[in-house]
């Protein structure tokens, strides 16, 4: 009440003069002036927006709190909502580009894909973690990068059946026990789907950037749609799409097939008003290095393939500064 | 008891077969939709349940995303992909308003949505139930298997992989899964096993080959046969045309119908 101002206050019974505004109290209806029906009015209204915030405050509990990895600078996610269209391998040669490019920056790798982890065998690594003095796993290291991944926890061939609050509890310990140092860039390779690592991950530390990696194809562009939509909702900045697996072209005679579609992924770029960061064809020769746990980008950095990931690597530091400014 | 309705659903399904992998994007929906095809052309009654939440795939396969789903007394309606109803379906796919709306859930939702597909679908009479599952070894999973139980036995799973090392070493573990689970593994499929050029016949290795032979050998289960990767085949499962019926004469139709006659085989003996 002590809020309004007199001029406020007449106006407010001007517009409400003419309305009969009543109210029951008991059994007998008593007419009340209307101002003061304006003021409980209002006093309900500022109390809807103390319940709304208390709701809100209720409803969060439980939910992780979203707080940055120390020392490291800016995180980079690598999704789609569809499995197997080269996530891992995107991200592993993403992050080698990214050093390749600027080879004072420092850039760690983190493998969020639990059930199916990839990363050890594409950076041909292998072991368990050691433990710092005060209990936090070190990073294995090859070509230069720290990686860590689920898979050097478990046996290869141990399946990780588990449900969603144990991956949930797990995945905290890959990013806040894990002990990183200070990196400029984490690239975190995310697992296929919508579902709980993608929100404990997005929940839990914030997020400069995501690259969504998509086939041609029509079933993989769907899902790659929803992924993006996905980080909408949380509020993750979309940097742009990868095409992957665009083309085929045949050793012998250099005929050219585009053996899961042509171009979707461009269509789905501008649909979605997005950049597309970058175009990777289909070769045996990022197959066959991965295999050996030799990224293209190491093996043979002169290739039109290894030069694919390098423009993608600047496209996506491009598109990092553009969304900073 | 709750358990006399839920049993009326799955009580007239001879058989239910699982299509997984621990890897993502080998095909597995693919495979599904083709072995349901084929099955098909065989004669037997078909239905496929499709409980990748986050990502399905099945309705925009066979070209049925714009389909909806009613309710009957016995529960929902699958939607049937011909007027013989040879071909039930059931996706999440079919309940979304938009096709393109992300569902972001946790684990307990997806429990309850794949607990209702098995328990509240009015499957009718089906020669074969084919599960389409999503990548990994998850909720989804856990509870497929827990609602299946409950109503009947799984009769086995059929696991797809590519030849390459990343994904036999994730098939792996699903095959470890199975193991731990009691599921039979029916079969390996090698899919997208070498690329034959249309222009010079060459045939390239893409994803490596024989990988899932190999894993076949190692874990000790059947090898059902190998897929070669064949742009005609996406072509036309993108515009969810039968690719059976479209090109019988390609490599992919004959290791297709091999495959499910040595799976029909395997069902029928114990």
């Amino acid at each position: 009440m002590a809020h309004l101002t007199y001029g406020r206050l007449s106006c407010i019974m001007t517009k409400y003069a003419n309305k009969s505004l009543v109210s029951r109290a008991g059994k007998q209806i008593i007419p009340l002036t209307a101002c003061c029906l304006q003021f409980t009015r209002r006093h309900r209204s500022i109390d809807a927006k103390a319940l709304h915030e208390r709701q809100k405050q209720q409803m969060a509990r439980g939910l992780p709190k979203q707080k940055a990895i120390t020392g490291v600078r800016q995180v980079l996610v690598v999704a789609s909502g569809k499995g197997g269209v080269g996530k891992s391998t995107t991200a592993v040669n993403l992050a080698l580009a990214l050093m390749a490019n600027e080879p004072s920056k420092s850039v760690g790798l983190l493998d969020a894909d639990v059930y199916g982890p990839s990363i050890p065998k594409l950076m041909n690594l292998k072991g368990n973690p050691e433990l710092t003095d005060n209990n936090r796993m070190l990073p294995l290291i090859n070509y230069g990068i720290p990686c860590m991944s689920m898979g050097f926890l478990v046996e290869e061939t141990a399946p990780i059946v588990w449900r969603g609050l144990m991956v949930m509890s797990a995945i905290d310990k890959l990013l806040r026990q894990v002990d990183w140092g200070s990196l400029d860039y984490l690239v975190v390779d995310m697992p296929p789907g919508t579902g709980d690592v993608q929100l404990t991950i997005t929940q839990s530390i914030p997020i400069a950037g995501a690259v969504i990696v998509s086939t041609p194809q029509d079933v993989a562009l769907l899902d790659a749609r929803r992924g993006a939509e996905m980080f909408r909702k949380v509020n993750v900045p979309v940097l742009g799409l990868v095409q992957n697996m665009s083309v085929f072209q045949c050793p012998k005679c250099n005929h050219q097939t585009a053996i899961f579609g042509s171009d979707g992924a461009r269509r789905l770029a501008d649909a979605l008003g997005v950049t597309l960061l970058g175009d990777v064809p289909l070769t045996v020769n990022i197959r066959e290095m991965s295999d050996v746990g030799k990224p293209v980008v190491v093996s043979s950095p002169d290739s039109p393939e290894a030069l694919t990931y390098m423009t993608l690597a600047s496209a996506v530091v491009r598109r990092l500064q553009e969304i900073n400014t | 008891m709750e358990q006399n309705n839920e049993s009326s659903s799955l009580s007239e399904v001879q058989h239910v077969i699982l299509v997984l992998s621990g890897k993502g994007g080998v095909g597995k929906s693919t495979i599904t939709a083709e072995l349901a095809l084929a099955l098909r052309h065989a004669g037997k009654k078909v239905g496929i349940l499709d409980v990748d939440l986050c990502g399905p795939s099945i309705p925009r396969m066979l070209n049925m995303d714009r389909a909806n789903v009613h309710q009957c007394d016995s529960g929902w309606v699958p939607v049937y992909a011909d007027a013989e109803k040879s071909l039930a379906l059931m996706s999440i796919g079919f309940l979304l308003d938009d096709p393109d709306e992300a569902v972001v859930w946790r684990g307990p939702k997806k429990t309850a949505m794949i607990g209702q597909f098995v328990s509240d679908v009015a499957w009718g009479k089906l020669d074969v139930l084919l599960v389409d599952t999503p990548p990994g070894t998850s909720d989804e999973h856990l509870a497929i298997l827990e609602n299946l139980k409950k109503h009947k036995k799984v009769d086995g799973a059929v696991l797809v992989t590519t030849p390459q090392a990343v994904s036999t070493g994730d098939v792996r573990r699903e095959a470890t899964f199975c193991k731990k689970t009691g599921v039979r593994i029916l079969g390996i499929v090698e899919n997208m096993s070498g690329f034959v050029c249309p222009h010079c016949s060459e045939c390239s290795n893409i994803f490596s080959k024989g990988g899932g032979e190999e894993l076949a050998k190692l874990i000790g289960s059947p090898f059902l046969g190998s897929v070669p990767l064949d742009p005609q085949l996406s072509a036309s499962v993108e515009q969810g045309k039968d690719f059976l019926q479209s090109f019988p004469d390609s490599a992919t139709f004959s290791s297709i119908s091999s495959m499910t006659k040595t799976l029909l085989s395997s069902l029928q003996t114990p």
